[in-house]
């Protein structure tokens, strides 16, 4: 009998890599209006600001990058609630747990895929919210790349807290103040990244802090998840 | 070596212990306070810049560290529950929250009031500290909520540990955040490497408020732990056999 050796060690891994994000995304896309809604919720509370404030276009343009990653904070909270339920109610995260395979990785994907249906709409829609706060056209490929990285964050911090709300019921509250406290270094750096471009300053030390939280946080957080979710699976 | 360890977390060991403990942080925590507080008053020579407003220090700057290290220390109890499933370790981590939470609010309000005549304004929106202080506050805030949020004590002790620790990243950002980012709060001057940059005439005070300050603290979570036992283990025979 031979030990199992690294290269099949390597290929179960991207095979269960597929099949997680393959299965994550397939269920998501059954179910169009759990991705829709964020990103109406998104553009609605977007539009209040406005309404509520002023119509000057020249202060709107100074907190219109600020609106966008308030109101993207906002609409990442309200898919969390949805993140593991199904999973735990199903019993399909009591499988992740006992198949053997790295449960750490395995959140790991599945924080990508919902980064792919949660965050990444958010990014897609978010110049045309930026259009109307008047923030000039040549910013808005690097709102756009800050705010990839930043709802990345907000993917896994928001995961943690999912993971650790998991078997209270009607967490949703709670699990907006666990997390909130936590993603606000997110938005600090990733609103004024905009802001400072178009007072035409160096972006470089916000974007480079941003990119070093969602490392750290890619690095990291799927371990707590992992901790979070055992403890929830398993009493 | 490690028998003390263990001994200590035995619910009645720990429970009689921090029940004899009490007296001994209490009282010279309050004599140091009475002697501290004196000396801020009374000793100190007025900062030449601020006057006598800045006597609030020795209230303001303990209460800001130990914020930070109450919530060092219930991260480090909760990982000690979580790794070696101690659950008196998770016991302490509990009763480090509320004291950590008040002793929070007590550096925001007098940062508040000593910022008032000297800033010109309670509040400032720019300066990093203050922000991640009011985070620190609202992550004993989330931590108790979780705690509250669940029946079953074991669960609660084991899910709020893994907050606990994910929320440890925010420390080392409030020690380092006068020193990263400009505000309106100054440079570090008293706990810093090498020597530090207050003068010695008002640095003494300030040690004996940090070493008061502690030892309250210390006191206060004997107290709650006793009584968190008490509530874990009441259906437990040591206990019955305790308190005939």
């Amino acid at each position: 009998m031979s030990a199992p050796n690294a290269t099949d060690a390597t290929r179960s891994l991207s095979a269960l890599t597929v099949t997680v994000l393959e299965r994550e995304l397939r269920l998501a896309l059954r179910r169009w209006d759990q991705i829709m809604q964020p990103l109406m919720f998104f553009v609605i509370v977007t539009l209040l600001f406005p309404l509520a404030t002023t119509a000057d276009l020249n202060e709107l343009r100074r907190m219109g990058s600020g609106v966008v990653w308030v109101a993207a904070m906002l609409a990442s909270l309200l898919s969390l609630e949805s993140l593991f339920r199904p999973d735990v109610e199903d019993g399909t995260l009591e499988q992740w747990v006992l198949c053997g395979q790295p449960l750490a990785w395995i959140l790991l994907v599945k924080s990508v895929a919902h980064w792919l249906l949660a965050g990444l709409p958010l990014v897609v829609v978010s110049p045309l919210m930026a259009a109307g706060f008047a923030i000039p056209n040549d910013v808005l490929p690097l709102m756009m790349a800050t705010l990839a990285i930043g709802t990345g964050i907000l993917a896994i911090v928001g995961a943690i807290g999912a993971a650790l709300t998991v078997s209270v019921r009607r967490g949703n509250v709670l699990v907006a103040l666990l997390v909130l406290p936590l993603q606000v270094p997110v938005l600090i750096f990733g609103a004024h990244i905009v802001n400072l471009s178009i007072d035409g300053l160096s972006i470089n030390a916000p974007l480079y802090l941003l990119s070093a939280m969602l490392l750290a946080g890619m690095c990291l957080g799927p371990f707590a998840m992992a901790a979070a979710v055992r403890i929830s699976v398993e009493s | 070596m490690w028998l003390w360890f263990h001994k200590l977390a035995s619910p009645p060991y720990a429970y009689a212990v921090a029940g004899k403990l009490r007296p001994w942080l209490l009282w010279p925590a309050i004599a140091l306070l009475l002697v501290g507080t004196y000396a801020a008053l009374f000793v100190v020579p007025p900062d030449y810049q601020q006057k006598d407003s800045a006597r609030i220090m020795y209230v303001h700057v303990p209460a800001g560290a130990w914020s930070q290290g109450i919530y060092m220390a219930m991260a480090v109890a909760a990982a000690v529950g979580l790794i070696w499933r101690m659950k008196l370790a998770h016991a302490l981590a509990a009763s480090l929250a509320p004291i950590g939470m008040w002793i929070t609010v007590v550096a925001l309000i007098t940062g508040a009031v000593w910022g008032k005549p000297m800033w010109g304004t309670w509040w400032a929106w720019g300066d990093a500290r203050i922000l991640f202080t009011t985070l620190t506050l609202f992550l004993y805030l989330g931590y108790m909520a979780l705690r509250a949020s669940f029946d079953d004590v074991q669960r609660a002790d084991r899910v709020s540990a893994v907050l606990a620790i994910v929320g440890s990243v925010n420390v080392p950002v409030v020690k380092y955040s006068v020193d990263w980012w400009d505000g309106l709060h100054q440079s570090a001057s008293v706990l810093k490497i090498g020597k530090p940059s207050i003068d010695s005439s008002m640095l003494w005070p300030m040690y004996v408020m940090l070493f008061a300050f502690i030892l309250f603290i210390a006191a206060v979570v004997c107290d709650r732990l006793r009584a968190e036992i008490l509530r874990r283990e009441r259906n437990a025979n040591w206990l019955a056999a305790a308190t005939r």
